[in-house]
């Protein structure tokens, strides 16, 4: 059995080796420029700037700080939009009130945080409130418009202007900030040099703990549920939907049920994502279009209907934004922006949507 | 050959009557339209300033923007969220050129330049939005155009250099041309009414058109009109042209009538109210941007009001909105005017029994 399990990883490894390399021979120039880059950018991370070049780019800290905290915001960033864009690919539903799910879900992770004291149990109660909400918008609304995109995406519009003042009439204007646990607080020594002391010392990255950790848990939730898509059946049935739901329906599948599913796990991941973003910043009114941005854009960049496209775009759109916030503080959003221009024109379909 | 000859024959009188039958019939079917534009130009001598400006000025230049997006969506298919975003571009763009309490950024170059300018640049940010977004279809439009919006929004809210961050500019005056300060109210509301029914009138002509018509088969099939020869794509950019040149006339209307910009004024916010007034509106007819938008006004300035007398509170009033918003686009995707055309039909429908 697991010499059979292990002959299959290999083929399949070395399949997939082959279409690198055909690739590569396809695209030498290409291949060439994003390996110099790729090993540039591991140069720029791990080893100590000359003198020279802090004077260009500014303190090595500042741009490795940057560089975590787009990343980890890219964490956050792919947990709000793979709900988004899964929801969109499989239902056609552009669900404008996914920030308000996410607000939502870090409003119930707070109040739940508040009453049981436990910070890992409010991510259970975030993600059933919002599965909660989404079964019901799926059930009681968009079943009875399937079909109509633009409709649906203007009841969601609708719901999110409600919802949103629903919010601010229950919790009020104020930031509210989500205390970190005990035992995930304070800041960790990462193995990346990010000065030399004048004795030659190397002075190591302190990091944020939990950063890193919701980071880690992302990634594991990402690889968990690809893992869920081309493994189980309902994985299957999902991308079948996501190809050609009519066809999905014909075949007898109970495509009802996955689109209640679909929008119940999309839902819960957005107000677990709210927890994480009460951690790491703040939640208040108004993060709700923030983060409907931030999914609009990662799915835009990444490719729609796609879990590895949100997972690129997230990254991607995590660090621009922050590279950008400490490089050019004026027109940190037009980087971004910029990047989606080039994707749109290159890709219309983003960078790994099918085109 | 009979009927050339009779035609031929028939005695000017005839002809006369029936040029003034078919004059009165254009104006039995325009009647609404045509005492709307009466009323509109008698206004002034009937309500006070505050009605005049703040409820039926500002009205019709949401009026003005909602047209453009009423454009895309109706006879383009494409529901630009970004319409707001150029009317705030353009709205920017005059004071940056023209005049602001902000010597330092703004040039305080006279209207007559800065108002082609800011409108220029408008139609070019709306263009490049046209061209973007038109690249993918349907639903992908919103989603594209409004993280454009939002984009621009961040943007000026981050931007201090031009767009003088989250504070924006104030005290812009409008300007003074031909001997009369368009600041004061009823130069003011005849300026922006005057721009209200040349907008309307125009998006009317092309709604019929040649482009017009074309832009309408690129809505309806696509594929179709590429196989038969259109260019869709030249269309549909051309239509974000078009559209964006409504929309900056309206943004430099806008910050006019406001006498400040910020961030806020081309918000998300204020992006999707747009969408929200055009859909309430009906997207099926040119008009339909204007009831919507008087609609909106309405609710906006007297709700708080009506909230509170009835026992209600008053802070609730955007919960207030989306629901109407929700109420429309569950039972009367058309909009409101939708729902005149359904009650005229019943009307019709239930006159002609009773006449048998």
């Amino acid at each position: 059995m697991a010499t059979a399990f292990g002959n299959e990883n290999t083929v399949a490894r070395g399949g997939r080796g082959d279409a690198l390399g055909r690739w590569i021979g396809r695209h030498p120039i290409a291949a060439l420029i994003i390996a110099i880059v790729a090993i540039f950018a591991l140069w720029l991370v791990l080893a100590p700037w000359p003198a020279g070049f802090e004077d260009v780019f500014g303190k090595k800290r500042i741009f490795i700080n940057a560089i975590f905290n787009g990343i980890t915001l890219g964490g956050l960033y792919f947990l709000v939009a793979t709900g988004f864009t899964l929801i969109f690919g499989l239902m056609r539903n552009v669900n404008l009130a996914h920030g308000s799910l996410y607000l939502f879900g870090g409003y119930m992770g707070y109040e739940a945080g508040e009453w049981t004291g436990s910070w890992l149990f409010s991510y259970v109660i975030a993600f059933i409130c919002c599965a909660v909400v989404g079964i019901a918008m799926q059930f009681f609304i968009f079943r009875r418009m399937e079909g109509q995109d633009l409709r649906q995406t203007l009841v969601t519009l609708g719901l999110s202007i409600v919802f949103s003042d629903l919010m601010v009439w229950v919790w009020g204007g104020n930031a509210i900030q989500i205390d970190t646990p005990d035992y995930l607080l304070g800041p960790v020594a990462t193995p990346i040099v990010v000065a030399l002391k004048s004795s030659g010392e190397a002075v190591f990255l302190q990091y944020p703990l939990v950063r890193l950790v919701i980071f880690v848990a992302a990634v594991l939730i990402g690889l968990g549920m690809w893992l869920a898509l081309h493994r189980t059946r309902i994985g299957v049935m999902i991308r079948a939907g996501v190809d050609d739901r009519d066809m999905l329906s014909v075949l007898g599948y109970r495509v009802q049920l996955l689109f209640v599913l679909v929008f119940a796990f999309g839902a819960g991941l957005a107000g677990m994502a709210g927890i994480v973003g009460g951690t790491f910043q703040s939640i208040s009114l108004g993060e709700d279009s923030h983060f409907l941005l931030a999914s609009l854009q990662v799915v835009i960049v990444g490719g729609m209907g796609s879990i590895p496209g949100a997972a690129l775009g997230a990254l991607i759109i995590g660090c621009a934004e922050q590279i950008g916030l400490v490089y050019f503080q004026n027109y940190a959003t037009v980087l971004t922006f910029l990047i989606m221009v080039i994707v749109l024109a290159l890709r219309p379909r983003g960078l790994l949507g099918r085109t | 050959m009979a009927l050339v000859q009779t035609t031929g024959v028939a005695p000017p009188g005839v002809h006369d009557l029936q040029r003034s039958g078919a004059l009165s019939r254009w104006a039995t079917r325009h009647a609404p339209i045509l005492i709307l534009g009466v009323v509109l130009l008698i206004l002034p001598a009937i309500a006070n300033d505050f009605i005049l400006v703040q409820v039926v000025g500002w009205a019709m230049i949401l009026g003005i923007i909602a047209l453009s997006l009423m454009f895309l969506a109706g006879y383009g298919g494409m529901v630009s969220l970004a319409q707001m975003t150029v009317a705030g571009v353009s709205g920017y763009m005059i004071t940056v050129f023209g005049a602001s309490s902000l010597p330092t950024i703004s040039l305080f170059w006279p209207w007559w330049v800065a108002a082609p300018i800011a409108i220029a640049l408008g139609v070019a940010f709306g263009t490049l939005t046209g061209v973007l977004s038109s690249r993918t279809e349907g639903i992908y439009t919103i989603m594209i155009t409004l993280a454009i919006a939002a984009a621009f929004f961040y943007l000026t809210l981050q931007n201090w250099p031009i767009f003088n961050g989250f504070a924006g500019f104030t005290t812009i005056p409008a300007p003074v041309a031909f001997g009369i300060n368009w600041k004061h109210p009823v130069p003011l509301y005849y300026l922006i009414l005057f721009f209200a029914a040349l907008s309307y009138l125009a998006v009317a002509y092309i709604s019929r058109a040649p482009f017009g018509l074309a832009l309408q088969g690129v809505r309806d099939n696509p594929r179709r009109m590429e196989a038969i020869g259109y260019n869709v794509t030249a269309h549909r950019v051309a239509a974000y042209a078009f559209a964006a040149l409504i929309a900056s006339t309206g943004g430099i209307l806008m910050v006019w009538l406001n006498n400040q910009i910020s961030p806020g004024s081309a918000g998300i916010e204020a992006t999707i109210d747009l969408l929200i007034i055009a859909v309430v509106g009906g997207l099926g007819h040119p008009i339909g941007a204007f009831i919507g938008a008087i609609i909106y006004v309405v609710l906006r300035t007297f709700a708080l009001d009506t909230l509170v007398a009835v026992g209600l509170d008053g802070r609730r009033f955007q919960t207030l909105i989306g629901l109407c918003f929700l109420l429309i686009v569950l039972f009367s995707p058309d909009g409101v005017i939708g729902l005149w055309r359904r009650f005229a039909a019943h009307m019709r429908a239930s006159g002609s029994r009773s006449g048998f």
